[in-house]
């Protein structure tokens, strides 16, 4: 039991999933779920609780019993106690604290990440300002390698997200092309099939494949699949570069996902036997609210599930994590500013613990957001750091009917921030004439030549 | 989708692009931004897709539409839009003042028309499907039909369970896409009761002649999903179209 008085008044916190949630920014999935704080007092009254909370708890107490989920097996049971040393005596304020002093530095984080619970990360990051995510979060870079290497400083990905209503091959092939001719492409190119039919699938691989390979393309591809279809692909000998998965923080919601650990760990070792471009074959997505979606959230809040999503995700080493912010819609995060709140912890708390962080920037049409609110995520992640975004034809996705961003959106960040390509796709670029010497893309400059890719 | 005026092959080499795909593909530059026209055709479709889900159903201008069909208007428990949009709970339950309105008897069908997330598609679409559906129905006996706002999908299962039927469809507004704000949905679900899951349903999307489905076209695949239920007793998973009719079908509704 957690009590603090605020000015006068009493507040008492049931237990740590209760206090966790009682001081998580406010957010309509939260009050969905009946967990959130029901006045301002409460929420930083509980924010002050969690501040005087020592991180060695969460070694002692679970949000979800230990029995009952093996997402928590897994996060007891791969804790690194060594590693966690350095910041053991702190409290939770103590800890947000240190992570802003000059002693957090990147290979500090690093080794610290084995020593840290997804639900000390969340804690943690429930004190902290937007502007504290983006100061901390900049300074943790996550380098991963399949044929290109992204996350490196000064350097910004895309995922290329050519989508078609129909699987039409020509439709995703004119999206690859002019996503192309704006410099993207190179985190993946990774299509959302819209159906889950194995034969669509491989028709969908084969076709990114044939064109990587006629125009020497370095990137890698993706059709988001289930982890079974995919595992059906490998099987019938397609040229499966990553493994995706659709990935939530409990047992119960991963199972609503057709998934379990086990699952995960055999369709990556049959991906990886493929052996096409390196030992990172996991691209997985997540999102603030699938549990609750899922009805397997007990009683824990969305932000601390989501960040439970990435203990799942650090298991299987992945060259790609993506957080797709505004995706699930206005009863689970409300407006442009719960998703801006949201991309900003989802992108810390993944860093934190490790992970090659990208975040959709994205909104439905019936959350209270539009574009503006989408090109200020969209800087502050720039700003700390973001691995790689999303790449759709005028931020439209047609498939999925919702709003993303850009390959407009690719070169006005990258351009105002001074992001390259990641490298070995900036050479590839630059050995067509289209970027200039500071690895943006020149303006009405190598489109043409690219249009000799259609079919 | 934009108004960007069409130009000839010779003059714009993207054209080959843009004419391979419904996407926003070859919307040119403006350095590194959109043209002003690119963008403002963006910011329209948005727009109408923003005040297709804002829009205020009326049940009444359907009710004319039916042409003397019974009809019983409901509502949800939701009070406002702003309260539907972030409780999808209450938008599952019916208004306790309603629920004395739906007597029950003995239906094969009854038929809800709700807003959902597009009232603009119940408007549109909705009357002109379920005249479509009774005439090729004869024999059934349907029951009236309930015209519902601030609804969700499971309402159906509330309403439909009240008022005795062996089915019920829900025809709903979907969750408007910036090239489609006023496509209409059709849940299959048999025996209805509160708390059905999504797994047992069977749906028809994207009905919105002349842009997607037609309302002969729903209305076929409708009667075969209603025949089969009927036959087999279920809806759902078990119950799909295998045939290789020229309609897709799906269980799950992930835009409602």
């Amino acid at each position: 039991m957690f009590v603090t008085t605020l000015s006068g008044q009493r507040f008492v916190f049931d237990d740590l999933k209760t206090l966790l949630a009682r001081a998580t920014p406010a957010r309509s999935g939260d009050e969905l779920a009946g967990v959130a704080a029901t006045s301002h007092a409460e929420r930083v009254a509980a924010r002050w609780a969690l501040a005087g909370t020592p991180l060695r708890l969460f070694l002692d107490v679970a949000v979800i019993p230990y029995e009952a989920d093996e997402v928590t097996r897994l996060i007891f049971d791969s804790h690194c106690p060594e590693a966690f040393a350095p910041v053991s005596h702190l409290t939770v304020g103590g800890f947000r604290d240190w992570l802003l002093s000059e002693a957090a530095t990147d290979d500090a984080l690093a080794a610290l990440g084995p020593g840290l619970t997804p639900e000390m990360v969340a804690a943690v990051s429930k004190l902290m300002r937007n502007q504290d995510l983006i100061a901390v979060a900049s300074r943790r870079r996550v380098v991963t390698r399949f044929r290109t290497t992204v996350g490196q400083a000064g350097r910004l990905a895309i995922r290329l997200q050519p989508n078609s209503p129909t699987d039409d091959p020509r439709e995703v092939a004119a999206a690859i092309i002019d996503g192309l001719t704006y410099g993207c492409g190179d985190a993946v190119i990774g299509v959302n099939p819209a159906g889950d039919s194995l034969a669509a699938s491989i028709d969908l691989l084969r076709l990114i494949d044939d064109l990587r390979l006629r125009h020497a393309i370095p990137t890698q591809s993706c059709v988001l699949s289930h982890v079974t279809t995919t595992l059906a692909a490998v099987e019938h000998g397609a040229p499966v570069d990553l493994l995706f998965q659709s990935i939530a923080g409990t047992e119960a919601a991963n199972r609503g996902f057709g998934i379990d650990l086990a699952l995960l760990a055999e369709a990556r070792a049959a991906t990886l036997s493929l052996k096409r471009g390196g030992d990172q074959v996991c691209y997985f997505e997540t999102g603030q609210g699938s549990a609750l979606s899922a009805g397997g959230h007990h009683g824990v809040d969305q932000q601390t599930l989501e960040t439970r999503a990435y203990a799942v995700a650090r298991a299987f080493d992945p060259f790609l994590v993506n957080t797709v912010v505004g995706f699930i819609g206005p009863e689970y995060l409300y407006d442009g500013k719960q998703i801006t709140r949201a991309g900003l912890e989802d992108h810390f708390c993944g860093k934190l613990l490790g992970l090659p962080m990208g975040v959709d920037v994205c909104h439905t049409n019936h959350a209270e957001a539009d574009q503006d609110d989408m090109d200020v995520l969209l800087t502050l992640l720039a700003v700390a750091g973001v691995n790689f975004v999303m790449g759709v034809p005028g931020a439209d996705d047609v498939m999925l009917n919702y709003q993303s961003t850009s390959f407009h959106d690719a070169l006005y960040v990258r351009k105002v921030l001074g992001l390259r390509p990641a490298p070995e796709f900036e050479a590839w670029l630059a050995s067509l004439g289209m970027v200039g010497e500071d690895g943006l893309v020149l303006p009405h400059v190598g489109g043409a030549a690219l249009l000799d890719f259609a079919p | 989708m934009t108004d960007v005026a069409a130009e000839t092959p010779e003059a714009d080499p993207f054209a080959r692009l843009r004419a391979m795909t419904p996407a926003r593909v070859a919307l040119g530059r403006s350095g590194p931004g959109l043209p002003t026209d690119a963008m403002l055709a963006f910011q329209r479709d948005h727009a109408l897709a923003r005040d297709a889900v804002h829009a205020a159903f009326d049940p009444e201008s359907v009710a004319t539409q039916l042409a003397g069909l019974p009809t019983v208007i409901v509502a949800s428990r939701a009070s406002d839009r702003a309260a539907y949009l972030r409780r999808p709970d209450l938008g599952r339950r019916l208004a306790e003042a309603d629920r004395a309105r739906l007597d029950p008897g003995d239906w094969d069908l009854v038929i809800v028309v709700a807003d959902g997330l597009s009232a603009t598609a119940a408007h549109a679409h909705a009357a002109p499907l379920v005249l479509s559906l009774g005439a090729r129905l004869p024999g059934w006996r349907i029951g009236p039909v309930v015209l519902a706002s601030m609804a969700r999908v499971a309402l159906g299962d509330e309403i439909g369970g009240r008022l005795g039927a062996r089915m019920v469809l829900m025809l709903i507004g979907e969750r408007p896409g910036l090239s489609a704000p006023d496509s209409l949905g059709a849940y299959l679900t048999w025996n209805p009761a509160v708390g059905r899951l999504d797994s047992e349903r069977n749906c028809v999307s994207n009905i919105r002649p002349p842009h997607g489905l037609g309302y002969g076209a729903a209305a076929d695949a409708l009667c075969w999903l209603m025949t089969s239920a009927r036959t087999l007793g279920l809806t759902g998973v078990a119950l799909r179209n295998d045939e290789g009719l020229a309609w897709s079908v799906g269980n799950t509704p992930p835009l409602a």
